[in-house]
């Protein structure tokens, strides 16, 4: 029952400053604990921004869990978590790292998962 | 511990059998009530609902006997004593949560004060015809602890007594009244609270996170919890393990059912109580319960006047029944027989018949209920089965021989 | 190189409401039981709730098996006999907030006696009643809201019979808070859910839940996906509508929202009024410690 994490950002790794402008959109990504999936596909058709599909992989009881199409398309909305009927899936937003010098934008407060 | 004063009404009273059950709840700590109207019962409900919210109780009447007998569970549950009163029609009704509750271990006292049956029967006359489902009424095996009383004094002594062995066995406790026994209306003395022993709640002490609900203590008896202390846990219905979850195997009912069975069986000794009258030297017993009991004893005194050696056995716990001193009493080689006077066509003169084994003849004197016995009816069985003795004895007759003994 | 980073990572918010040890649970792929517990669980955590005061009482049946899934002290108990159970565990200590969560079948056939009679009490229970249309535990059997005109394995040429308006039915018996939801409308659903958290009395969430393996295979509706397409394309939210005009056809539309909110004075209240009026400075009131051993 380990949980993956699907998305090219490691955890608890913070990341030098980067030069790039503040990005406007929220970015997040998703855990997923495969054993517990069962292929019902409401992450897949309730993820607002569409970046879910089933996976090609199966898990020990034989369905597809799912993946990213698009990870930086995920906002960590956790729709997917809140519709998941097996607690499979969640989402969470990630937390913006001001480069040096700048202080965070008061938006991007990076709260676990929209309620 | 010693009863809370607050609930015990101490003094020398006129009561009946009814109201005598209602203040040896009360005396036993009891303080929640679910109940629904059935006679001859509703007078201890009655009785209940006027008194417990003077001492910080409550009674609901609910709205069928189904609801009654669950209700309590969930009392018990919250951490309260908790007791439902009934008569037949009812006491079917109830099953199914007396087989949870004994599944569920919660201990809990369900009163039947009998009437005759089957179905409507005869709401306000007596009758003993519930007695063998009281101990097979639900599905599936368990064991019961009954008791039976035999006047309105034993209605409220042991009533204390059964909150006491289902706090003790964690269990529920069937008191098997009777309409006779329920609106007779006799002598009743409660003693001070500090004479009056209670069995505390078995409450777990280990710390939240780590309580087990169906983990027994090395005397086969798990220590019990209430909602609301954090300790999370889970009851079931279903076989379960012992942290309570599912656990539909073999494996898990046969350990889970044999303790459950065990709880109560290996203790049966110490559950045991009965009253014995001229016993010593009888070559009759009379086995009798209930209000029955009393006719008995008048129809043994009676025998003895005449000269014959009768003697009464009474059952008070009479599930488990006292298989132990029925085949004590059968292997002695002067006894004639037994006589099973009850109030039902044959109920637990089958327990009789098992616990002697084909060693002495048993004589059952049914009634189809209604009415008690009369002495006389009972004497002249006693006579016949005296008889009976003697012919066999002055032809050489020997006693027959035991047939395949029951293991338990 | 992404700016973004992860917060301390991976546990789910859902999980410390549920017993972990006993995941994966037994509901079908596409089941939406398991989505209203997840909404359940946000639920409390936004009421802020002590958790260690919930207490989950379930009967028999696919949602009676919410009880052995969360993390609270839970009850699973007789087909029918949550609620009176939930009653007595109330009453003998109020403290406790008690949940009911089960089926149709369970609550409203063979519980359907203790149901009204619990609303007219104004027991302070939540009950929250998962409708499947179905008996999905034994296999599909008609249910008293299976809609006119479905198959059900005991209704085989098709069902005939009326089916309850559970929310008329509620809110006729007495119900302080009633609401209807689907499985599909979980944010609505969180936010109801902790209204009913919060009301004092007898409040009622009725949700519409997809059954794929058996009401939906039955009568040939899909999956669970598609009986969520339903229930978003079909239903309207109509607060405040009248609830006799709320019943349910087969596929046909559903009127969604919160119907009945209103006060009046739980079963304990009433209680403890009327004794202390009747029995004055003899009444010092019940529950709690008087109660409990």
């Amino acid at each position: 029952m380990s949980q993956e994490h699907t998305s090219d950002v490691p955890p608890c790794d913070l990341e030098p400053a980067s030069d790039a402008p503040r990005p406007k959109k929220v970015r997040g990504t998703v855990y997923i604990t495969p054993n517990r999936c069962k292929g019902c596909g409401f992450c897949i058709a309730f993820c607002p921004p569409r970046v879910l599909e089933f996976s090609d992989e199966f898990n020990a009881q034989g369905y597809h869990p799912p993946r990213f199409t698009n990870p930086d398309g995920c906002t960590g909305c956790d729709l997917c978590g809140l519709y998941c009927p097996d607690f499979a899936i969640f989402g969470v937003i990630l937390k913006y790292a001001p480069p040096a010098g700048r202080s965070a934008p008061a938006a991007e407060s990076g709260e676990r998962g929209a309620l | 511990m010693k009863a809370d004063p607050v609930g015990v009404l101490t003094g020398t009273h006129f009561l009946d059998g009814d109201q005598a059950c209602c203040e040896g709840a009360l005396a036993a700590g009891c303080r929640f009530s679910a109940g629904y109207p059935i006679t001859p019962s509703t007078e201890i409900v009655e009785r209940f609902a006027y008194r417990v919210p003077l001492v910080g109780g409550m009674f609901i009447q609910m709205e069928d006997e189904l609801a009654s007998s669950i209700a309590i569970a969930g009392a018990v549950w919250a951490g309260a004593r908790a007791f439902t009163v009934t008569s037949g029609p009812g006491f079917s009704l109830m099953m199914e949560h007396i087989g949870y509750a004994a599944m569920t271990e919660t201990p809990l006292v369900i009163v039947d004060v009998q009437r005759g049956g089957p179905s409507t029967g005869l709401p306000t006359l007596p009758g003993q015809a519930d007695m063998m489902q009281a101990r097979w009424g639900s599905h599936g095996d368990y064991e019961i602890i009954a008791l039976c009383p035999t006047s309105p004094q034993e209605c409220f002594d042991l009533m204390i007594a059964a909150f006491n062995l289902s706090e003790q066995y964690r269990t529920p406790v069937l008191f098997m009244m009777d309409e006779c026994v329920g609106h007779m209306t006799e002598k009743v003395v409660i003693p001070p609270a500090d004479q009056i022993e209670i069995v505390p709640r078995r409450f777990t002490t280990a710390p939240p996170g780590s309580y087990k609900p169906f983990l027994p203590d090395p005397d086969g008896v798990p220590p019990i919890a209430r909602a609301g202390d954090g300790h999370r846990f889970h009851i079931t219905g279903l076989t379960h393990d012992e942290q309570g979850y599912p656990a539909m195997n073999v494996n898990a009912q046969q350990q889970l059912i044999h303790r459950l069975i065990g709880k109560i069986r290996d203790n049966a000794g110490k559950i045991a109580r009965n009253e014995e009258h001229f016993l010593d030297d009888a070559d009759v017993v009379v086995v009798a319960y209930g209000i029955t009991a009393r006719v008995a004893l008048r129809a043994v005194q009676m025998a003895r006047e005449q000269g014959v050696k009768a003697g009464l056995l009474r059952p008070v716990v009479v599930w488990p029944f006292p298989l132990a001193r029925i085949r004590e009493l059968a292997a002695r080689p002067s006894l004639a027989g037994f006589v099973v006077p009850e109030m039902n066509c044959g109920q637990m003169v089958l327990e009789v018949e098992r616990a002697v084994a084909g060693r002495a003849p048993v004589a059952l004197l049914s009634h189809a209920g209604g009415t008690v016995h009369r002495p006389e009816d009972i004497l002249a069985a006693i006579l016949d089965s005296a008889a009976a003795g003697s012919a066999r004895r002055s032809t050489g007759q020997v006693r027959p021989a035991p047939l395949a003994e029951v293991s338990r | 190189m992404s700016a973004f980073v992860n917060l301390d990572p991976a546990v789910n918010p859902v999980e410390q409401f549920l017993r972990s040890d006993r995941m994966p649970h037994i509901w079908c792929p596409g089941c939406g039981i398991g989505t209203t517990v997840n909404c359940f669980a946000r639920a409390l955590l936004q009421a802020k709730t002590d958790l260690n005061k919930v207490a989950v009482v379930s009967g028999i049946g696919c949602t009676g098996r919410v009880a052995g899934y969360v993390q609270f002290d839970s009850f699973h108990t007789t087909h029918g006999r949550a609620i009176p159970f939930a009653t007595g565990l109330k009453l003998a200590n109020p403290d406790l907030t008690v949940v009911v969560y089960s089926g149709d079948g369970d609550l409203i056939a063979i519980g359907g006696n203790h149901f009204i009679h619990a609303a007219r009490r104004n027991v302070d229970l939540k009950i929250i009643c998962l409708n499947n249309f179905t008996y999905g535990m034994t296999g599909g059997q008609v249910a008293p809201t299976t809609p006119v005109g479905a198959f059900a394995t005991t209704t085989p040429y098709g069902c005939f019979e009326q089916p309850f308006n559970l929310p008329y039915l509620a809110e006729s018996s007495g119900a302080v808070y009633v609401a209807r939801w689907t499985s599909f409308h979980v944010r609505q659903l969180i936010h109801a859910m902790g209204e009913a958290l919060r009301k004092k009395g007898f409040s009622f969430i009725e949700i519409l839940s997809p059954c794929p393996t058996l009401y939906e295979r039955r009568n040939r509706l899909g999956d669970g996906l598609d009986m969520m397409k339903y229930f978003k394309e079909s239903s309207v939210v109509r607060h405040g509508a009248s609830t006799r005009e709320v019943g349910l056809t087969f596929q046909g539309p559903i009127v969604l929202g919160k119907f009945v909110d209103t006060d009046r004075p739980d079963f304990l209240t009433s209680m403890n009024q009327q004794l202390g009026r009747t029995l004055e400075a003899q009444y010092d009131g019940c529950g709690g410690d008087h109660v409990r051993s």
